[in-house]
Parts: C-alpha cells; sequence; structure tokens
C-alpha cells in the first residue's frame, strides 16, 4: 500500500448510518489492545445515537442512527475519538480452549483442495493447522462464530470463488490467515478441513459462545471413534456440495 | 425522535411491565414463512448476533401506523403467502407491504389502510400479486417474551419470534397480541404515494464504499448502468444479482462488520446485496451500500425481476430516509 489512501487509522463511509474505523492493514495480535479501548470509547461518546459496534480483526464498524446524528458529525466524533487514543496494556493469558477435531475428506471436503494449493500432503495439512495456538480476535459472521488468528503462512488459501449455501454445523475451516469453527448451519466460502465435537453456541448459556475474544484455542485431532463418543456428528457433506 | 437501541430498549420495558396479552389469533395453515419482527436486535452485534427486523421497513412501519402502533412494534412479516390465521376476537388490523391476494371470509381484504376483523374470521394469504412480503399489524402489537432485548424472528439463530427460539409460524400456534393504546390511529389509510408498485423496475440508491476505486472502470460503469436480474437465491440474509460480471482488484479482505444493505461481490463477479439476517462480519470487497430504503425495496423483488444500482451522495439519502421516518413520529 503506498500514498495517501492508506494512512491509517482512517474512515470509511459504511452507508448512511455507519462508518467503518480502519485501524490497520495487518492482521496482528497487538491490534486489539488498540481496538478494544476505541470500541469503550464510542460507546461514551455517541450515547443514545449508538446502534451497534462490531469489532473486529483490523476494524470497528461503528453503527448510528442518522435520525439522530448526520453522518458528518458521527465522523467528527470519531476523529476526536481517535486523535488521542490510546492502547490498552497488554494482558497476558485468556484461557486455553481445545476443540477436538475430526479431520476427514467425508467432513472436510476442501482437504485435498488445500494440500493442492500448497503443495503438503493431507497429513502436513492436518499437523499444520492443529500445531498452532490460535487467538481469538473477534466474534462475528454468526452467533459464537470465533475469527482466529495466526493460521500458519503455509496454509494460506483464498476463499472459494462461490460460498457454499449450507455448511454444517461444527465445520473447522480457514481462510487466507483465518481459521473457525462454524457453530450453526450458515453460507460460507471457507475452506473445510474438519468437524469439532465442542458445543460452540448454547442459547441458554451466558454469553451464548464459548469462545470470547482473546481466548487462546487449539485444535486437538481425534479419530472418528474418539468424535462419535464425544457427540460428533459424522454426517457426511452431500455428494457436489 | 429517540434512538433505535432506545426504542428497543422502552420496548422491553413495557413488555416487562405491562403483561395484558391475549390470544388473537390461531394459525390454520403456515404457508412457508411467516415471522414476527420488530424494528431488529441492536447492540449485540459484537457476539455475532445478527440484526433482524423488518426485510422492508416501509410495509412494516406503514402496518404498525395504520393499526395505531408506536414505531418499534412487533408486526407479523408474511413471504410469499400461504398463511391462513383465524381471528380468536374482535381485532383491529392493517396489511401493508407486497400484496399477497390477501382475503377476509373470503372478500379481498383492502391494503394500506385500517380495517376491524370480528372474531372467527378468518384472514387469508394466497401468493404474491405484487410484491413479496406483507406485514399484518394488530392494534396493540403481537407480544412475545424478548430475546436478547428484541422479539425479533432470526430462524436461522434460533432467536426471537412467538417462542423465543426462532421458529416460523407452525400450524396449530396461538399468537399472544398486547393491549392496543388508547391513542388509536390517527390515519384510516396510507396516502397514494406510500403504496408502492413492486412489480414495476426497481432504481435502488447506493453509497459508494471504501473499495468503489478497487474495481476497473469498466466494472463500475456496468455496475451502474447494466440491468441486474434478481437472483433465486434470495432469502432475508441477502439478494443475489445477477449481470455484468464486476471484476476487483481485491479477491478479498481481513473480515469486518458488514452494514445493513451492503452490496459485497465475490470473485464469481455476481453481487449480493446483504439484507437484516445477513451474517454481521464478512470478507468481499464491496460496492458499497444501498440506502435501508432501498434494501426494503430490494426485499420485495421477485426472482427474475429487474433493478438498477444508483450511486448517490450520502445528503440526498439522509433527506429521503429522514422524510420517511417522520411519517412515523408523531
Amino acid at each position: 500500500m503506498s500514498g495517501e489512501g492508506a494512512r491509517l487509522p482512517r474512515l470509511e463511509s459504511a452507508g448512511l448510518d455507519g462508518w467503518m474505523v480502519r485501524l490497520f492493514e495487518r492482521i496482528e495480535e497487538t491490534n486489539l489492545a488498540w481496538i478494544t479501548p476505541l470500541t469503550r470509547r464510542c460507546e461514551a461518546a455517541f450515547g443514545d445515537a449508538l446502534v451497534d459496534l462490531v469489532p473486529s480483526y483490523t476494524t470497528l464498524l461503528v453503527v448510528f442512527d442518522p435520525l439522530r446524528l448526520s453522518p458528518e458529525e458521527a465522523r467528527r466524533r470519531l476523529l476526536a475519538l481517535l486523535g488521542d487514543l490510546a492502547p490498552d496494556e497488554p494482558t497476558e493469558g485468556g484461557e486455553v480452549r481445545e476443540l477436538p477435531t475430526w479431520y476427514d475428506e467425508s467432513v472436510g471436503p476442501d482437504l485435498a483442495r488445500v494440500a493442492e494449493h500448497t503443495g503438503l500432503s493431507v497429513e502436513a495439512v492436518i499437523d499444520c493447522h492443529a500445531g498452532t495456538l490460535y487467538r481469538v480476535f473477534a466474534l462475528g459472521f454468526a452467533p459464537g462464530f470465533a475469527f482466529m488468528g495466526l493460521l500458519d503462512e503455509r496454509l494460506e488459501v483464498p476463499r472459494l470463488a462461490t460460498p457454499r449455501q449450507r455448511v454444517p454445523v461444527n465445520s473447522v475451516a480457514i481462510a487466507g490467515r483465518q481459521t473457525a469453527a462454524y457453530p450453526t448451519v450458515t453460507p460460507g466460502g471457507w475452506n473445510l478441513l474438519g468437524r469439532t465435537s465442542a458445543r460452540l453456541f448454547d442459547r441458554d448459556r451466558e454469553g451464548f459462545s464459548l469462545l470470547a475474544v482473546g481466548d487462546r484455542v487449539r485444535f486437538v485431532p481425534v479419530d472418528r471413534t474418539a468424535f462419535e463418543a464425544q457427540g460428533g456428528d459424522t454426517t457426511p457433506m452431500e455428494a457436489g456440495r | 425522535m429517540k434512538s433505535v437501541m432506545k426504542r428497543a430498549m422502552d420496548r422491553v420495558t413495557n413488555s416487562e411491565t405491562n403483561k395484558y396479552t391475549v390470544i388473537g389469533f390461531r394459525v390454520e395453515r403456515a404457508g412457508p414463512l411467516a415471522q414476527l419482527e420488530d424494528a431488529g436486535r441492536f447492540g449485540v452485534r459484537r457476539l455475532g448476533v445478527t440484526q433482524g427486523g423488518p426485510a422492508d421497513l416501509h410495509g412494516w412501519a406503514w402496518a404498525n401506523h395504520l393499526a395505531g402502533n408506536p414505531w418499534g412494534t412487533a408486526a407479523l412479516e408474511i413471504t410469499f403467502g400461504g398463511l391462513t390465521l383465524v381471528a380468536e376476537r374482535d381485532l383491529t388490523l392493517a396489511v401493508a407491504g407486497a400484496d399477497l391476494a390477501a382475503t377476509l371470509d373470503g372478500q379481498a381484504l383492502p391494503l394500506w389502510q385500517r380495517v376491524q376483523c370480528r372474531e372467527g374470521q378468518r384472514l387469508a394469504f394466497a401468493m404474491p400479486a405484487n410484491g413479496l412480503r406483507a406485514y399484518l399489524a394488530v392494534a396493540g402489537g403481537f407480544a412475545a417474551e424478548p430475546v436478547l432485548g428484541s422479539v425479533a424472528c432470526v430462524v436461522r439463530e434460533g432467536l426471537g419470534g412467538f417462542d423465543g427460539r426462532g421458529s416460523k409460524l407452525a400450524e396449530g400456534d396461538r399468537l399472544a397480541v398486547g393491549e392496543p393504546s388508547s391513542a388509536g390511529a390517527s390515519l384510516n389509510a396510507a396516502p397514494d404515494e406510500a403504496r408502492i408498485d413492486y412489480r414495476a423496475p426497481a432504481r435502488l440508491p447506493l453509497l459508494p464504499g471504501a473499495q468503489v476505486g478497487d474495481f476497473t472502470g469498466q466494472s463500475l460503469f456496468r455496475a451502474f448502468n447494466a440491468t441486474w436480474h434478481v437472483d433465486d437465491r434470495a432469502d432475508r440474509m441477502g439478494v443475489r444479482l445477477t449481470g455484468p460480471r464486476l471484476q476487483c482488484r481485491i479477491g478479498s479482505l481481513v473480515s469486518e462488520g458488514i452494514g445493513l444493505g451492503a452490496v459485497q461481490v465475490p470473485p464469481d463477479g455476481q453481487p449480493i446485496a446483504l439484507l437484516n439476517d445477513r451474517q454481521t462480519i464478512g470478507g468481499y470487497p464491496r460496492l458499497g451500500a444501498l440506502t435501508p430504503l432501498a434494501a426494503s425495496r430490494l426485499a420485495q423483488c421477485l426472482p427474475g425481476q429487474e433493478v438498477r444500482l444508483a450511486a448517490v451522495s450520502s445528503e440526498g439519502a439522509l433527506a429521503a430516509y429522514r422524510r420517511f421516518c417522520e411519517t412515523f413520529s408523531g
């Protein structure tokens, strides 16, 4: 990136009722230390005019009520917040969550495609994915869907050209330098490697989500027998998908 | 006018202090999709929980207004038709939005106006004659227990609706209604200009977004000059448009928040306009965002219908949105 447009942080139009605050170009673990305090300060600065906040890896989407605040006034307030933003102290830890995962072609139909794209064997793809301790950067996309990183750069593959209309619950997936597990059935464009037996989303559990921002996560390979014993769903993806 | 969030909070407070509810309707035939929608679920998108709310804000707001309900009251969104309700008591109601060939005891039901319905009468929605989604509001509103601050029904997430678990209406359901406000409705019928002909080709105002410069010049020209067709892959999450293949120099972004009406373009070059039940975060580059009323208009289009995208400035779009909302602020 170069030129004026690349200076960060910057504000980008996100419609009549939103500004995208772009703080970073790249995913880094240290980004959270800046995005979290900005999220807090937006709540104070916008008050009743705030509709929603969507923090992510490198950005914060600020949604406001355009009946109370013009986009220009919202922009002015955000620029003031960014002017003297200071990062939170780095925190150690967060819980380590283990997600038992059955890596298999029948539930991870993109294993071979990822192997071909990366030049690794299927076994090496699995070892590489399971060998990394990930950090939860954001919850989003669907209830309890945790965006995790950083994926080993050897496993970096693009999203599917056309998203699947129906990704099964608990599918473990990768895209770019990110990894995740699907808590509910949704459309999705990520590459599926396997399936976890963990209960990722429970509407009766406080906070709904097993994973929270800041948690560390490890995918633990299990065989079919152990996966089934843990209540994992072995129903294969439909042929042709 | 109070903020959307504040209104949602007020609604929750009301439902806690005012426990008056009675059964208003019984579902005799459920049809493909009928669900409860208040203004939506706000302040929880950071948990990955979507916005929900009426896919067509215009039809929903008019139905409530004509029934004498304040902004944010829960109404029924009926997609496609096939729904038959039997009134369990005398009710004041209004239907706005799509014409789904609705009848009351076999007689054509007038739309966009207040109607009296007697106990035992059958209210039936057949199939789309004009538009896709009809809104049924009853005086006092439909009543249900809020989940995360809202009764908005999101089937995919299993949140909201009459049972709190995101279920669409099913045969045999009994639908609770609240106490009508003493003020009542001021208008009996919507003016002609509010009654949209959804069959006409739609012009959808769009605010260009940050990645607009990453599309090729030819793609941008096509995006705003071509006729797009509404694909049959369309639901409350989003509507795919088919037409010329748009090319963007960036294939994907780091996933980031997505607003209502965002028009994303996956590598296959066919845009997807994201609606109320969209995923909260995504990583495809975007042309920009439809205005809230443009997203509503698109939600009334049937597959195969023609639409055009029109780049607009935020000033004009904001003025139009404010005019729309002022109608309902009384």
